[in-house]
């Protein structure tokens, strides 16, 4: 039973993993550039919704809401000011861009909401929890929406990418940019509007992230990101269900390896996870292979 | 189309070796430089090259032509072993190459140019010209860090050595211009050089002369017979400008769908109605 | 001038200001704040740093975000051999101790460049970005893990079990308590010193330019028979064992130190000295990681904005370098200057001409 907890436990968390790896797949997929500041939206998503609960006192789907959309203007400005200049630049130009990005949002957040950690309020998702086997195996209420959430998150997503314009457009983009440019698509237009899906994903994943660990701080996104990330390239860069599979895999692994290997090595193993699979197979579970042109 | 055939210099054997050489009587005395048997590719179901057979003596000129899209490029990229092939053979002089790596291929004696031109644009003309010579005059790395005399007297030689690489081409002057700041012309025959450096028996030319004019087309073919003459080398070239073509190969090789349709002589290829079929459409298609 | 000469005047001037600056240290040293004599030798470690993952980034083209991992290992490897010399042969010359500590920082944090170099340096770009990262993570993380300790000349080692015989050197999260201070500012300088002879002399030599030719154009090196992941591999190393001796003199320099002070934020530190100063630029990372080390401690108020003013700098060094608008604004700006200048001298011209007729 302990066991059973356990992989429900790291199924939630996975399935936060992969709301926000979706973020850093389609943004990866189609501007070809590594968001590393994705993470710290989703602590930014957090604060808001945090502000709208304690000051506003506004009922949590307003809070979302709120939530949702301050992080997709934060993302579409993000994408505007520093990403767009440099859509010709090197990669490591683009990296160290969204490396200083990602110190300049933890920063600001440094300074308006001071350093000392938030409280969670826990009044965002009320929903009992189930217990099942007779008590044996309890299910939080938060745990069953996350689960819930990634689902649905991840239907209207691909249904999105599959039929509607604009996620043709994505796909084209992401597929070879200048020739979608050709095809008449707003490139700049594309780009933005992923940014600008991703950044409203990264405000309910933190969402989600803080209803389970209600420590809210300005560094609260950081490692959820990077791990997110290392979701991403698990399960196929620039792939929604990759993203999917990858995210909750690794939370699974996390938890496991939490409860049966070492506490402290937690974090180690997620990142032994990347190296592993970037060595054996670089695309992903569910990733193309693509070929260097000569 | 204005032919120009030039005479091979004299002290080359012509001895008649039996091969898949365009040109059979020539002097293969000893080893062909290049034999490709049965060389093909597949792209994920997409065969790209199909059944390729060439073979290449010492000091032969020889051409590849065909339509955009033939497989040419990728041809190069098979003898560099940029790509593994997926089914024949690549044999530099008389080595397979199989599994091994451009690096490998490199050391073997092949050596080329790349259709969209890839310098080491940040660096100087010379510092490019001595990144080609890097196996052939060498010194290690801590001679290097503590400036041993090893150093001192490798460098000097890649000096000079370097220098006299540039002179064919009458670039000794722009030796410290950055190579990313030099005309169009200029950076493809430094590439040129640059191939040179690493004492090639073989040497890959793709498309040399794109995106120069008449003038600068016919040096070039002055330069690559006289590098020709000077390092005995053969030359495999990729071009569409056929005066260049019908000018210097000696064998011309006519790809296309990834397929060889004709070989032969300038001649040969210019009357071959195939290749005319391949480059202008059906007679029947053209005068309709 | 030739570029040959503009290498010699640069490593000259180079070399100069370290010295100088030394030198102006040392005789100035009695008139310097507490404060700022205690930064003395983190600024020659951070200098070493700096310069060190410059050679990976704006030499082999590779962005590492693991750096204060081979720092660390550096720093512990350091103080566990210090320790032990001290403990198992009760060696008390602090210099020689000094040397073999250093030594040893560089060669284990080398052997962990080769070890973790294997799998990294087959990865391009981003995803080689953010395997360093996993592999500084990884080293921190274990590093919590481990229990060294010195009992008689023997060393002891275990892995999360801190019940070890004789004197503990290392304490899993609690890192090493009780260090001897030995590091000088005499070895700073050194190492600073060691440090630009490698660089520099590496970066104008065969191995150098290979290492920049696979920087420049990986297909086009390999092509010309470079090994790429042999050259890059030496770039990787080399940074590697000069942040362990970095690490080492930094380790030595405090009588405590944790794990966690080497977190990936460290890293990041080092790479806004090195994108301050110039990506490729020795001089410019010297300096940069000077006064950014100088700065919070001199502006009080400045060290509380310290990190969102480099996030800011960073966004906007790139912008300024990379992007067409801001590279064609500099370009006008010098033929402004150009012709600035050259109105001026024909207006001298004309002047002079003036008074003559």
């Amino acid at each position: 039973m302990i066991f059973l907890s356990n992989l429900v436990n790291g199924i939630s968390l996975g399935s936060i993993y992969a709301i926000i790896a979706l973020g850093y797949t389609m943004v990866y997929g189609i501007a070809k550039m590594l968001n590393f500041a994705h993470g710290d939206v989703i602590m930014i998503g957090a604060y808001i919704a945090f502000c709208a609960l304690q000051y506003w006192n506004v009922p949590p789907l307003l809070a979302l809401l709120i939530a949702m959309a301050f992080c997709t203007l934060l993302g579409i400005t993000i994408e505007g000011l520093a990403y767009r200049p440099l859509r010709q630049a090197t990669s490591l130009a683009v990296l160290i861009t969204a490396i200083g990005m990602s110190y300049l949002l933890q920063n600001l957040a440094l300074l308006i909401w001071g350093a000392n950690p938030k409280n969670f309020p826990s009044s965002m998702i009320q929903i009992p929890a189930i217990s099942l086997f007779g008590e044996q195996l309890r299910i939080s209420g938060v745990t069953l929406v996350t689960i819930l959430a990634n689902i649905v998150i991840m239907i209207l997503l691909t249904s999105f990418t599959m039929h509607t314009k604009l996620g043709k457009a994505m796909r084209c983009v992401s597929e070879d940019r200048g020739a979608a440019e050709l095809m008449g698509i707003n490139v700049n237009q594309t780009i933005s509007a992923t940014f600008a899906i991703g950044s409203a994903l990264a405000a309910i994943a933190g969402i989600l992230l803080c209803s389970a660990y209600p420590t809210l701080m300005p560094t609260t996104g950081s490692m959820p990101g990077i791990k997110a990330f290392t979701a991403a390239v698990f399960g196929g860069i620039g792939s929604i269900p990759g993203a999917m599979l990858g995210g909750v895999l690794l939370g699974v692994i996390e938890i496991l390896g939490k409860a049966y290997i070492s506490t402290e090595l937690g974090d180690a193993i997620v990142f032994a996870v990347l190296i592993i699979v970037l060595l054996v197979k670089p695309t992903g579970l569910l990733g193309k292979p693509q070929r260097e042109k000569v | 189309m204005t032919v120009r055939i030039q005479k091979r210099n004299q002290d080359t054997k012509m001895v008649p070796v039996p091969s898949e050489s365009i040109i059979p009587e020539r002097d293969l005395g000893k080893l062909p430089v290049l034999e490709c048997k049965h060389l093909g590719i597949d792209f994920g179901g997409l065969t790209a090259v199909e059944d390729f057979n060439l073979t290449i003596g010492k000091t032969e000129i020889a051409g590849l032509i065909g339509p955009n899209g033939a497989g040419k490029t990728t041809v190069f990229n098979l003898l560099t072993k940029v790509y593994e092939p997926t089914r024949g053979t690549v044999m530099i002089n008389g080595i397979d190459t199989h599994g091994m790596d451009i690096v490998q291929a490199s050391k073997l004696g092949i050596a080329r140019t790349f259709q969209n031109i890839r310098l080491f644009s940040k660096m100087s003309v010379e510092d490019n010209v001595r990144i080609g010579l890097h196996n052939q005059i060498k010194y290690n790395m801590f001679s290097g860090i503590l400036r041993l005399p090893s150093y001192w007297k490798r460098e000097k030689q890649q000096h000079e050595k370097a220098l006299e690489l540039l002179s064919i081409f009458g670039m000794q002057d722009m030796a410290d211009m950055q190579a990313g700041s030099l005309p169009y012309g200029a950076q493809r025959r430094l590439e040129i050089v640059r191939a040179l450096a690493t004492n090639p028996s073989l040497l890959l030319l793709d498309e040399p002369a794109a995106g120069m004019n008449p003038h600068e087309t016919q040096e070039l073919m002055d330069n690559i017979i006289k590098i020709r003459d000077q390092f005995q080398i053969a030359v495999l070239l990729i071009e569409h400008d056929m005066n260049l073509v019908m000018g210097i190969c000696e064998g011309i090789c006519v790809l296309n769908y990834g397929k060889i349709i004709a070989k032969g002589t300038a001649e040969d290829i210019q009357s071959n109605p195939v290749v005319i079929e391949a480059y202008l459409g059906k007679q029947k298609e053209a005068q309709a | 001038m030739n570029s040959k000469k503009r290498k010699l005047i640069y490593n000259a001037v180079t070399f100069g200001i370290v010295i100088l600056a030394f030198l102006l240290c040392n005789i100035f040293y009695s008139d310097m704040s507490r404060s700022l004599r205690g930064q003395l030798i983190p600024i020659c470690c951070w200098i070493v740093m700096a310069v060190s993952l410059n050679l990976v980034i704006g030499i082999s083209g590779e962005l590492s975000l693991g750096h204060a991992g081979f720092m660390s290992i550096g720093a512990f490897s350091g103080i566990v051999v210090s320790g032990w010399l001290l403990n198992g042969f009760q060696m008390e010359n602090e210099i020689l101790r000094l040397i073999i500590a250093i030594a040893a920082g560089a060669v284990i944090a080398g052997i962990a460049g080769v070890l973790i170099g294997i799998p990294v340096l087959r990865l391009r770009g981003d995803y080689l970005a953010i395997v360093t990262l996993a592999f500084g993570e990884i080293i921190r993380n274990v590093l919590n893990c481990v229990y060294v300790s010195a009992d008689g000349a023997s060393l002891n080692f275990g892995f999360i079990d801190p019940n070890l015989p004789g004197t503990l050197l290392l304490n899993g999260p609690n890192g090493a308590v009780g260090v001897k201070k030995i590091a000088t500012f005499t070895a700073g300088f050194i190492l600073i010193i060691i440090t630009l002879i490698v660089v520099l002399n590496l970066i104008n030599s065969r191995t150098g330019r290979a290492i920049m030719a696979t920087r420049d154009n990986r297909i086009a090196a390999e092509s010309v028979g470079i090994n790429v992941t042999k050259y890059k591999m030496i770039a990787f190393v080399t940074s590697a064992a000069l942040a362990g001796m970095a690490g080492a003199l930094y380790g030595l320099n405090y009588s405590t130190l944790v794990p966690a002070k080497f977190k990936f934020d460290q890293s990041i530190n080092v790479l806004v000295f090195v994108v301050l100063g110039g990506i490729g630029n020795t001089l410019g990372s010297i300096i940069s990681a000077t006064v950014l080390t100088i700065l919070p401690e001199l502006l009080r108020s400045f060290s509380n904005y310290r990190m969102l003013i480099y996030a800011v700098l960073l966004i906007l060094m790139m912008l300024l370098t990379n992007t067409p608008a801001a590279k064609a604004f500099f370009i006008n700006l010098q033929g402004h200057w150009k012709k600035k200048a050259l109105r001026k001298s024909i207006e001298a011209e004309q002047g002079k001409g003036g008074t003559q007729s």
